[in-house]
C-alpha cells in the first residue's frame, strides 16, 4: 500500500423510482445518520423520470452538504435523444458542483473539468484509467464486472487515481433502449405511465424454473442477488482502493454504511458484518462472485483464518 | 420432409456391422487425407467423442479427432460421446460439407445436439472451415467397398441437395 | 451503400468475397474479438491469406478487436493491432479507449472504425472518439430509431455504420454483464455471451429446455422454432406471467427501411453472423447485395428467402422502428 489514507464510504445514485418524498427523506436521513463522505444524487437509470426528485433537488444538496458530505451530481448512463444529450451538456456547463460521467456523452463534455466515472463506464485496464484522468477525471468506480486481478492491476498502474469499487448492492448489469420493466404490463416506454415506482426494489424476473435470476429497474437489468464485499474489504484496500461505493436498495441504507464502516475501521469482523448485513437485507441472497473471478451471482465463502488458533 | 428411403437403409440393416464399420473407416481416412487440417481447429477438444445419430438410419456413428478413428453401432446399443448431434443423415453430410446453416436447422428443429456443446460447437466450425466436398473427396476412394459407397454416398448428396433448397426456400 | 459481412473462417471469408461484399470483417482466434467461440476465427497466416485474397477482388478487410483489453495482458490486443496492420487491414474495429489510444499514436495513418462495443450512442460521444482518436467511422448501437440516425448524422464528423441483419442485442452493447453474472464469461472481457461452455440442453418430456450456467433460460414445447440460449432472448416468469421478458428469439432485418438509412446518411450495412457457417455467410450476402441493388419494390420478394435462417425464424426492426421500445 502507497498511502495510509482511511478508506471512504460512497452512498450511489437511487437508480429505483421511488416517490418525491421518499427520496427526499431518504437522504436527509444519510446526511443526518450515515457515515457516508460522498453522495451521489440525480436520475441515472431514465431521462423520464427526473422531473420527480428536482423539486427537492435543492433542500437534499443542502442538507448533505451541512452534514459535510460531498455531493457528487450523476447523469444519464443512456443517451440517445437530443433532450438528453442537451442535458447532459448543461448540467456540465452550468453546475457548481462535481459530476460523474455515466455515458460516452459526458466524458466528451466534460473534459478538462474535475468528474467522477461511474462504474457503467467501461474501465478494464490501466491505459484506459489513465486516458481518463488525464481529461479530468479524479475518482473512478471500477465495473462490477471486473475480478480482484483486474482491480490489483489497474490501480498499481495508476497511483495518482482515486479508485473505488462497488461494494455493496445489486449489479447494474444492463441497460436498454426498451423498458423490459413497463412491457411486462402490457405498456410500452412512450407510454409508460411510471410503472417502474410501483417496485421500489425492483421487479424479480425468474427464470421458468422459479430460481431467482434477474430484477427489473424500467430501462436497467440489475442482478437479483446482491454484491456484498464486507469479506473482501481488507484485501482491496491493501490493493489501494480508497472508497467504497454502496448502491441503495430500499432498506435500511443506514445500518449498511455503519456496518461497512464499522468492518473498515476494524471494529467488526467481516464474517459477523455479512451475517448482519443479511438480516438488514432479507430480500436478496448475497454475491461477490465477479469478485473471484466467478460468475457474478455465486457466494465464494471466506477461508477459515488459519491463523485464529 | 422426405427422409433417407427405405429402399437405401434397407441394404444398410443387411449389410453387417463390420463391413459398413470398414467403409466409413475408408471414407474418414479418405477426408482426413484431403483435409490435413480439418482437426486442428477443434483445439482443447480434438480429445473428445463425438456423436453422430442419424434419425433416419438405425446407425450412430462416434468419431474420435484423436486418434482420428470413427466407429459405427447399430442405434440398439448405447453410445457413450462427450456431445452428440442428432439430425436426418442428409442434413449431418450436408453440416459436413458446410452446405447449410446449422443454426438455421438448429432453430428449426430439425437438428438437436446435447453433451458438451462447447466441443460440438468447436467440431461444427471445425468442418464448416474444411471445404469438405464429399463427392470430389470420395472420388478416388478405392478397395471392394468403393462402388458400394460410392453408390451410397452420391443418392444420399442428391437428397441432400435436394433437401437443403427444400429447407431454404 | 456499403455491404459489410461477417466471416468467422477462411471458407466463409471466401464465400462473402465472393458473393459480392464490399467489405469483410473478421477477427484473431483469440479472446481480442467479441466472436471469440471454439473453432471459430483465424490465425494470422489465415488473415493475412485472406486479405490478399479480398484485395484480388476490391473487397475491403476490417479487423475487430472489440473486447476490452485485460489488465496486465494488454500486450495481447497491441500484438493483435500490429498483426492485423501488417496482413494489411483496411480498418480496425475497436472499443476499448485504451486500446484506440495505442492504435491513434503509433499508427496514425491506420483507418480506426469504432465498434458498437464501445456504447457511442449520441453525437457527443461519436465526436469525442473522433476527436479523440480519429475515428473514421462509427457502428451504431442498435438501441435508436432511424430518425435518431438521421439526426446523429446531421451533427458528427465520421460515416456510420449500422446493423440491418442477423443478431440482435437487446440491450446497449458493451454495457451488458448479464452473460457473466450467469456464467463468469462476458462480451467485454472474454468476447463470448452465454457461451457454449456453460449451455446445457435437456429433453424434459417433450419439451426442450435450455439452461445457462445454473440458470433455466427457455423451454420449447416440440414443433416451436428455437432460439440461441441467450440471455436476454430467454423466456422467464415476472409476477407469475410467462414469456420473454425482454426479447423474443429473434433476429434484426431491417432491410425493408433502406432507401430511410440511405436518406438517413448512413455509409455501411452491417450483417452481424461471424459465428454462422459459410452456406448462410454465402445465401445472406448473395440476397442483401441484390436487395441493396434493387428497386425498392423488389426488395421484398428477394429478402423473404432469409427468414428460414433467422433466429426463431422471426424477424424483427428493432430499435430502429419507436414502438418497439
Amino acid at each position: 500500500m502507497t498511502e495510509t489514507k482511511c478508506p471512504s464510504l460512497t452512498l450511489g445514485p437511487v437508480y429505483y423510482l421511488w416517490d418525491a418524498a421518499k427520496w427526499r427523506d431518504f437522504h436527509f436521513r444519510m446526511a443526518d445518520e450515515a457515515p457516508v463522505d460522498r453522495v451521489l444524487i440525480g436520475e441515472t437509470v431514465c431521462s423520464k423520470r427526473q422531473h420527480f426528485i428536482e423539486p427537492h433537488l435543492a433542500e437534499v444538496v443542502e442538507r448533505l452538504e451541512e452534514a459535510g458530505k460531498e455531493v457528487v451530481f450523476s447523469t444519464l448512463s443512456l443517451v440517445t435523444l437530443a433532450r438528453e444529450s442537451k442535458q447532459v451538456r448543461e448540467m456540465a456547463e452550468a453546475s457548481d458542483h462535481m459530476l460523474e460521467a455515466n455515458d460516452l456523452s459526458a466524458l466528451a463534455v466534460l473534459k478538462h473539468k474535475p468528474h467522477t466515472i461511474s462504474p457503467l463506464i467501461n474501465v478494464y485496464n490501466a491505459p484506459t484509467a489513465r486516458l481518463l484522468a488525464n481529461r479530468g477525471a479524479k475518482t473512478i468506480c471500477l465495473p462490477p464486472e471486473l475480478p480482484f486481478s483486474s482491480v490489483k492491476e489497474i490501480v498499481a498502474h495508476c497511483p495518482e487515481i482515486d479508485f473505488e469499487v462497488f461494494a455493496f448492492g445489486r449489479m447494474p448489469l444492463a441497460i436498454s433502449a426498451r423498458c423490459a420493466h413497463a412491457r411486462s404490463k402490457g405498456r410500452i416506454k412512450d407510454n409508460c405511465q411510471f410503472v417502474c415506482g410501483e417496485e421500489p426494489d425492483g421487479l424479480p424476473v425468474k427464470t421458468l424454473d422459479r430460481q431467482s435470476f434477474l430484477t427489473l429497474n424500467g430501462v436497467q437489468t440489475v442482478s437479483h442477488a446482491c454484491q456484498s464485499l464486507l469479506g473482501e474489504l481488507d484485501d482491496l484496500v491493501a490493493a489501494g482502493i480508497h472508497s467504497f461505493r454502496l448502491s441503495p436498495q430500499d432498506c435500511d441504507m443506514v445500518e449498511v454504511a455503519k456496518l461497512y464502516r464499522a468492518v473498515l475501521d476494524g471494529e467488526m469482523g467481516a464474517d459477523e458484518a455479512i451475517a448482519d448485513l443479511q438480516k438488514i437485507y432479507p430480500a436478496a441472497p448475497l454475491s461477490n462472485g465477479f469478485h473471484h473471478a466467478r460468475e457474478g451471482a455465486a457466494w465464494v465463502a471466506r477461508a477459515r483464518n488459519l491463523q485464529a488458533s | 420432409m422426405q427422409l433417407i428411403p427405405p429402399l437405401l437403409t434397407r441394404p444398410l440393416n443387411a449389410v453387417p456391422l463390420v463391413v459398413i464399420e470398414r467403409i466409413c473407416r475408408l471414407m474418414f481416412r479418405r477426408i482426413g487425407t484431403a483435409h490435413p487440417g480439418l482437426f486442428e481447429r477443434l483445439g482443447e477438444h480434438r480429445t473428445k467423442r463425438f456423436a453422430f445419430l442419424p434419425t433416419d438410419v438405425p446407425l450412430s456413428f462416434v468419431v474420435e479427432p484423436a486418434s482420428e478413428t470413427i466407429s459405427v453401432s447399430r442405434k440398439t446399443s448405447d453410445v457413450t460421446a462427450d456431445a452428440v448431434t442428432e439430425a436426418p443423415l442428409f442434413m449431418l453430410l450436408a453440416l459436413m460439407e458446410g452446405r447449410c446453416d446449422a443454426d438455421a436447422l438448429f432453430f428449426s428443429r430439425d437438428l438437436s445436439v446435447t453433451g458438451d456443446m462447447e466441443a460440438m460447437l468447436a467440431m461444427r466450425n471445425a468442418l464448416d472451415a474444411s471445404n469438405i466436398d464429399l463427392s470430389k473427396d470420395l472420388a478416388r476412394l478405392a478397395g471392394p467397398f468403393a462402388p458400394m459407397a460410392g453408390r451410397v454416398i452420391g443418392e444420399i448428396r442428391n437428397r441432400a441437395l435436394r433437401g437443403e433448397a427444400a429447407s431454404w426456400n | 451503400m456499403e455491404l459489410i459481412c461477417p466471416a468467422g473462417t477462411p471458407a466463409a471469408f471466401h464465400e462473402a468475397v465472393d458473393a459480392g461484399a464490399d467489405a469483410v470483417y473478421c477477427g484473431f482466434r483469440d479472446e481480442t474479438n467479441a466472436r471469440n467461440f471454439p473453432g471459430l476465427n483465424f490465425s494470422r497466416e489465415e488473415l493475412k491469406e485472406a486479405i490478399a485474397y479480398a484485395k484480388t477482388k476490391g473487397c475491403e478487410t476490417f479487423v475487430a478487436l472489440n473486447t476490452f483489453m485485460r489488465a496486465g495482458a494488454e500486450e495481447i490486443w497491441y500484438r493483435g493491432a500490429a498483426d492485423a496492420i501488417a496482413c494489411g487491414a483496411d480498418a480496425l474495429i475497436l472499443a476499448d479507449f485504451g486500446l484506440m489510444a495505442h492504435v491513434a499514436e503509433k499508427y496514425p495513418d491506420q483507418r480506426l472504425h469504432v465498434s458498437v462495443q464501445a456504447s457511442a450512442s449520441n453525437p457527443d460521444a461519436i465526436n469525442f472518439l473522433v476527436d479523440t482518436f480519429n475515428a473514421k467511422r462509427v457502428v451504431l448501437p442498435r438501441t435508436l430509431t432511424i430518425a435518431d440516425i438521421a439526426r446523429i448524422g446531421k451533427s458528427i464528423r465520421c460515416e456510420m455504420e449500422v446493423f440491418v441483419f442477423g443478431g440482435l442485442c437487446v440491450m446497449a452493447e458493451g454495457r451488458c454483464s448479464l452473460s457473466s453474472y450467469a456464467t463468469g464469461k462476458s462480451p467485454n472481457m472474454n468476447g463470448v455471451c452465454s457461451p457454449a461452455s456453460h449451455v446445457h440442453y435437456r429433453k424434459h418430456g417433450r419439451d426442450l429446455v435450455s439452461e445457462l450456467g445454473e440458470f433455466t433460460i427457455n423451454r420449447f414445447p416440440e414443433g416451436e422454432a428455437a432460439g440461441y440460449p441467450t440471455l436476454c432472448k430467454g423466456r422467464f416468469d415476472i409476477a407469475d406471467a410467462k414469456g420473454y421478458a425482454f426479447e423474443d428469439p429473434v433476429s434484426l432485418d431491417v432491410m425493408g427501411e433502406l432507401e430511410a438509412l440511405k436518406a438517413a446518411g448512413v455509409s455501411a450495412l452491417k450483417i452481424e453472423g461471424r459465428q454462422r457457417g459459410k452456406a448462410y455467410v454465402a445465401e445472406v450476402v448473395k440476397v442483401m447485395k441484390a436487395a441493396v441493388n434493387s428497386p425498392p419494390e423488389r426488395r421484398g420478394a428477394l429478402l423473404a428467402r432469409l427468414h428460414s435462417m433467422s433466429e426463431g425464424q422471426k424477424t424483427t426492426s428493432g430499435a430502429y422502428e419507436k414502438r418497439w421500445r
